[in-house]
């Protein structure tokens, strides 16, 4: 059984210094953003064209990954279509099998922890070294990414310090932010050094050159990939942009999008291997395809993973990444993920106030309040509710259809409690386990306007 | 200019004083109001929780009320949305389609159908304005700071026009308080933290009230300021235009 966000959130939350700083700095991040993004005059341009260049991609989907597999083939590289998350491990595995590779090094890639890749090879036998310092320090503490820009924004200095002196024998105690990173990067180096075989991920693959773009601001992509001489690329589908001249509008919304920085520390093309190099591009559906078809859905696919609907979230803020249990938390993650199992996401849905910031945020212009709100619907429909919030709602709908009835249970005590029948199947009243309820007046508005007021009917 | 009176079924039962206030602000503005007398809610409980099918018969309820008016009228921007967004009613789908469009939340009535230009009102406190984030995003009633477009602010340009007011802003001018309709009982830890971080800014700024289009926000943060015991209260826009205050509509 999945434990549900709210339970979660309320564990992360308990901790409330920790929870003011996980929403003091995320929303940093927020307002670096929105700084960055006033900069640009032509901003609502960029977002609207990042939008319109994503709906003519997947309105053509099939052409463009079509033309990109012949042109990356051209190029040289090996491409791998994997229908679902299995496949794309089992690929890789076999890529890795056929070299008789130990060590790999994998730079950030939420695809394969959507896939679960990690843990995968790691029950295959090989070790994977996540190299984005972020990434490594959740890999330590075996825990997955909260966050998809910031893995490891959840923990503070002191648990890195922690996780290090544990991991990396560091000095107890010393959380001096440069020691630690210093730390990291020699372990990291040795691991770049010793590995024989790289995992990135792919930001935008280009259907036009056969080429693709990594960003990452710690240059760990590119140390893997160019020191490996085996190259394995992992992609969902939805990365595809047409032409190597829409990389312009992508390039300055992500950055701006993801850490207000006006563009990333390393965009990294990658063409063909170089020589003596194999250069691999695992293309990925697991799902994808089934959301492509859902309408109201579809949308979602335009998602280039800045996160910003994450750093927006005022729920995100305070629940913390691991309260939505999926590689992919926040906003986004919650109208993704109910596509590749609805049963165990149900929950997600839910955990939203339909705020509507995310929306207006998103570079690229994912309706993404909207869509939780359908999914909500979808969800209720497809009976993944409890059956106490279904009694609760079907009272109340017949209180509110039926004026005599709603007013006879107005009056009956002025409670949420008669109104809101579903607050009652939580055996406690939680509105007011920290709120005091409103105080009931004598009379209602109607009351006081038959008296008052004039009645015209 | 025939205008309905919607007052949603939370403020009917808990806040009838946010109910006088939009009526006598609307009268004293020349409205020919009239209070549809069987009103119930607006569905959004229901639709908002994924059970759009069960607000039927609300909606049902909410035509054969609302139909023949040339304009309705609430104070809540919630309410306002939902019904802009989601009232059907396969009978009369025209009727539907027309309450749809001449809904109106009090603030952006009052901005945009009567363009009052002046308010002779004094209300000599600190207030806070708590944008609500469906008047805000939803109804486009203020902007925000997600968008890169000129500012603005509906309610605001109204209570700048109160005599004696000293209005602020929380330093995170537009972050949801939480309430979220049954958000803030399904997730009750998530949805009072954000009401404490909302009321610890309006309280940095020292207000004596905290002030906003939606009564639902404020009941949630006034169950918080409560519960803390604090001396900060809540008040809703409409009381603050009509307590002390003449207003002057413009020709």
């Amino acid at each position: 059984m999945t434990v549900k966000h709210a339970a979660l959130a309320e564990k992360f939350i308990a901790d409330e210094p920790r929870t003011d700083w996980h929403d003091e700095t995320l929303w940093f991040v927020r307002e670096k953003r929105d700084k960055a993004a006033h900069g640009l005059p032509e901003w609502e341009q960029l977002r609207e064209w990042g939008s319109q260049i994503k709906n003519n991609t997947l309105s053509n989907l099939s052409n463009y990954l079509k033309e990109f597999e012949e042109k990356a083939t051209a190029n040289g590289i090996k491409v791998h279509w994997a229908s679902d998350a299995k496949e794309h491990n089992e690929i890789i595995h076999k890529i890795i099998k056929k070299h008789g590779i130990q060590k790999i090094v994998k730079s950030k890639s939420m695809l394969t922890e959507e896939c679960h890749l990690n843990e995968y090879l790691q029950h295959n036998g090989i070790e994977v070294v996540d190299t984005d310092l972020g990434e490594r320090i959740v890999q330590f503490r075996k825990e997955p990414p909260s966050h998809i820009v910031l893995p490891a924004i959840h923990l503070k200095k002191e648990d890195v310090s922690a996780t290090f002196h544990e991991h990396l024998q560091t000095e107890k105690g010393n959380n001096d932010p440069q020691y630690l990173t210093e730390a990291a990067r020699q372990h990291l180096r040795n691991k770049f050094v010793e590995s024989e075989l790289a995992i990135t991920g792919v930001n935008f693959a280009i259907a036009e050159t056969g080429g693709f773009v990594v960003c990452t601001n710690e240059g760990n992509a590119d140390m893997g990939a160019h020191t490996a001489p085996v190259h394995i690329a992992c992609m969902g589908f939805e990365k595809l942009i047409p032409k190597a001249e829409h990389l312009s509008v992508f390039l300055r919304l992500l950055a701006r999008s993801a850490t207000g920085q006006p563009i990333t520390t390393y965009s990294s093309h990658f063409h063909k291997p170089r020589p003596n190099q194999e250069m691999h591009i695992v293309i990925v559906d697991n799902g994808r395809s089934k959301q492509l078809g859902r309408e109201d859905f579809r949308n979602s696919l335009k998602c280039i993973r800045c996160a910003a609907c994450f750093n927006t979230c005022p729920v995100y803020r305070r629940s913390g990444g691991h309260s939505y249990h999926t590689a992919v938390a926040g906003p986004i993650g919650s109208i993704l993920n109910p596509n590749l199992d609805m049963k165990a996401n149900a929950d997600l849905p839910f955990a939203s106030t339909l705020c509507g910031s995310c929306t207006n945020v998103c570079p690229v212009k994912i309706n993404i309040h909207e869509q939780l709100w359908k999914w909500r619907q979808v969800i209720v429909t497809e009976g993944y509710v409890a059956t106490s919030k279904k009694l609760g709602m079907k009272g109340m709908s017949f209180v509110f259809s039926n004026p005599k009835v709603y007013r006879f249970m107005g009056k009956m005590g002025r409670g949420v409690m008669h109104l809101f029948p579903f607050m009652v199947n939580n055996k406690l009243n939680i509105w007011s386990k920290q709120r005091e309820m409103p105080v009931a007046p004598k009379e209602s508005f109607r009351d006081w306007y038959l008296k008052n007021g004039k009645s015209q009917k | 200019m025939k205008v309905a009176l919607f007052i949603p079924c939370y403020i009917d039962q808990f806040y009838p004083k946010v109910g006088i206030a939009t009526l006598q602000v609307l009268e004293k503005l020349g409205c020919d109001v009239t209070f549809p007398l069987q009103q119930t809610c607006c569905g959004q409980p229901m639709a908002n929780s994924g059970f759009a099918s069960l607000s039927k018969g609300c909606d049902i309820n909410f035509v054969e009320n609302f139909t023949g008016f040339d304009y309705i009228v609430a104070p809540s921007g919630s309410c306002v949305l939902h019904v802009k967004e989601h009232l059907q009613d396969d009978k009369h789908p025209q009727e539907a389609l027309h309450i749809r469009n001449t809904i109106y939340e009090f603030t952006e009535f009052l901005t945009n159908i009567l363009k009052v230009e002046s308010i002779s009102a004094s209300f000599p406190y600190k207030v806070g304005m708590h944008n609500s984030c469906h008047g805000q995003r939803g109804l486009n009633l203020s902007s925000m700071t997600e968008r890169m477009l000129p500012e603005f602010s509906k309610p605001e340009q109204l209570l700048n026009m109160v005599k004696g007011i000293t209005l602020s802003k929380p330093k995170r001018n537009d972050e949801c308080c939480g309430f979220g309709g049954t958000f803030c009982v399904f997730e009750e830890a998530v949805s009072v933290k954000m009401g404490k971080d909302r009321i610890k800014e309006h309280e940095d700024n020292e207000v004596d009230y905290i002030t906003g289009g939606d009564t639902s926000c404020l009941m949630h943060l006034e169950g918080i300021l409560k519960r803390q015991g604090s001396k900060t209260k809540t008040i809703h826009i409409a009381e603050i235009l009509n307590g002390f205050c003449e207003l002057v509509k413009s020709e």
